[in-house]
């Protein structure tokens, strides 16, 4: 693990480009339905920001921007907007899933259908996105994390793997 | 080389026999009358801006054709990341 | 000669499936037999990919204004390439993610128990 001021190229670079990392990952999210991209690819590139973050800086910096129970809650909250969305269709009247039923204030069927495309890939976004940091804080740590634990014992305990 | 090993070798290369015995039923590499290309996709090409106002036909495909797939599918990398979790953490307070 | 050089995408994906299919039975190494499964893997999704191919088509997006008004007649389907097998790569391409994170987070455990990633030393310490 690096520690902080280790390695100032690195941790001045990622500070750099951590902004444009996540922007492209929301853009890539929301722009889906009309160019390449979608759910799944704008949530692993949000989780790579994270990743690269964690990496960089070290997991204490990650974790007092992005918490453990933050990221078991976001990815809950990604299954339960796509669920969500989909018996929401059942409420008004359509099949599982059935986006056109939706009573939104638009015109015609295929613009709302469009609407829940969208809605279901931040859905499936989040879900990535939490997965990926998850998996990858699971990995990354021999036992539990706690961002106040970076003591000595901690450090033997990384430094025996 | 140790004898498993070579048993090893000698099944992959069993496997791989069969699997190129097979490629002269496939059809040629960019075949547009391909059977893979002619059954349901010229549908979805041709329909999907109509009916769901995306121009990208995999989001379309993805998000509304088979959708129910693309929800187990959330299902499944949600639950790996719980298997992860419940595999590695060691104490949980709270 | 045609034979090859017309099917060619067919080879390649054979080469890589032998390659990590023989990672997964004679390799010792855990970590090893999960980096053949993943070169597996990749073999299938580049089969997938190379069957929805069209000699001379494009991406599967559609090439005009965003919210134009077009007859589905008049989209030539010869244009773009299948998306069908690319919708099913997609998925997979994540649950493969999600089975290496779990697969590599049961040889931690497997390492925390018996102090190596070695199949023939942990079956040594079982028996």
């Amino acid at each position: 693990m690096i520690n902080r001021y280790d390695n100032l190229i690195i941790e001045f670079f990622c500070r750099i480009i951590a902004a444009p990392v996540f922007t492209f990952g929301v853009y890539i999210i929301f722009h889906g339905e009309a160019s390449p991209g979608g759910g799944f690819q704008g949530g692993v590139i949000l989780g790579a920001g994270f990743i690269m973050l964690a990496v960089a800086h070290g997991m204490d910096f990650t974790l007092r921007r992005i918490r453990e129970k933050m990221i078991l809650f976001l990815s809950c909250v990604g299954v339960f907007i796509y669920g969500g969305i989909g018996a929401a269709c059942i409420l008004w009247r359509g099949n599982f899933l059935d986006y056109g039923k939706l009573p939104l204030p638009l015109d015609s069927v295929s613009v709302i259908r469009g609407i829940g495309i969208m809605g279901i890939e931040i859905g499936v976004g989040l879900t990535v996105m939490g997965v990926m940091i998850s998996i990858y804080y699971d990995l990354i740590d021999p036992g539990g994390i706690q961002p106040e634990l970076s003591g000595g014992e901690e450090e033997e305990q990384w430094n025996s793997f | 080389m140790k004898p498993l090993k070579l048993l090893g070798l000698i099944t992959v290369l069993i496997t791989g026999f069969f699997l190129i015995y097979g490629v002269s039923d496939m059809p040629n590499w960019g075949d547009k009358n391909a059977p893979a290309s002619t059954h349901v996709s010229p549908y979805y090409i041709q329909r999907s801006q109509a009916e769901t106002n995306a121009p990208n036909f995999v989001s379309a495909v993805l998000a509304d054709y088979r959708g129910f797939d693309t929800l187990f599918e959330t299902t499944v990398i949600f639950c790996a990341g719980i298997a992860c979790m419940m595999l590695l953490r060691k104490e949980d307070d709270g | 000669m045609e034979f090859i050089l017309s099917k060619f995408n067919y080879w390649i994906y054979i080469i890589m499936m032998m390659i990590g299919f023989y990672a997964m039975i004679a390799k010792r190494n855990l970590v090893k037999k999960v980096i053949g499964m993943n070169i597996f893997q990749t073999a299938i999704i580049l089969f997938y990919v190379s069957i929805g191919a069209k000699k001379g088509a494009t991406i599967p997006i559609l090439e005009a204004a965003h919210h134009a008004k077009i007859p589905p007649e008049s989209i030539e389907v010869a244009k773009y390439i299948n998306p069908l097998p690319h919708v099913l790569m997609l998925t997979a391409i994540v649950v493969g993610v999600s089975v290496t994170g779990v697969a590599l987070a049961l040889i931690i455990l497997i390492y925390r128990r018996y102090h190596t990633v070695e199949e023939d030393e942990i079956l040594r310490q079982l028996s």
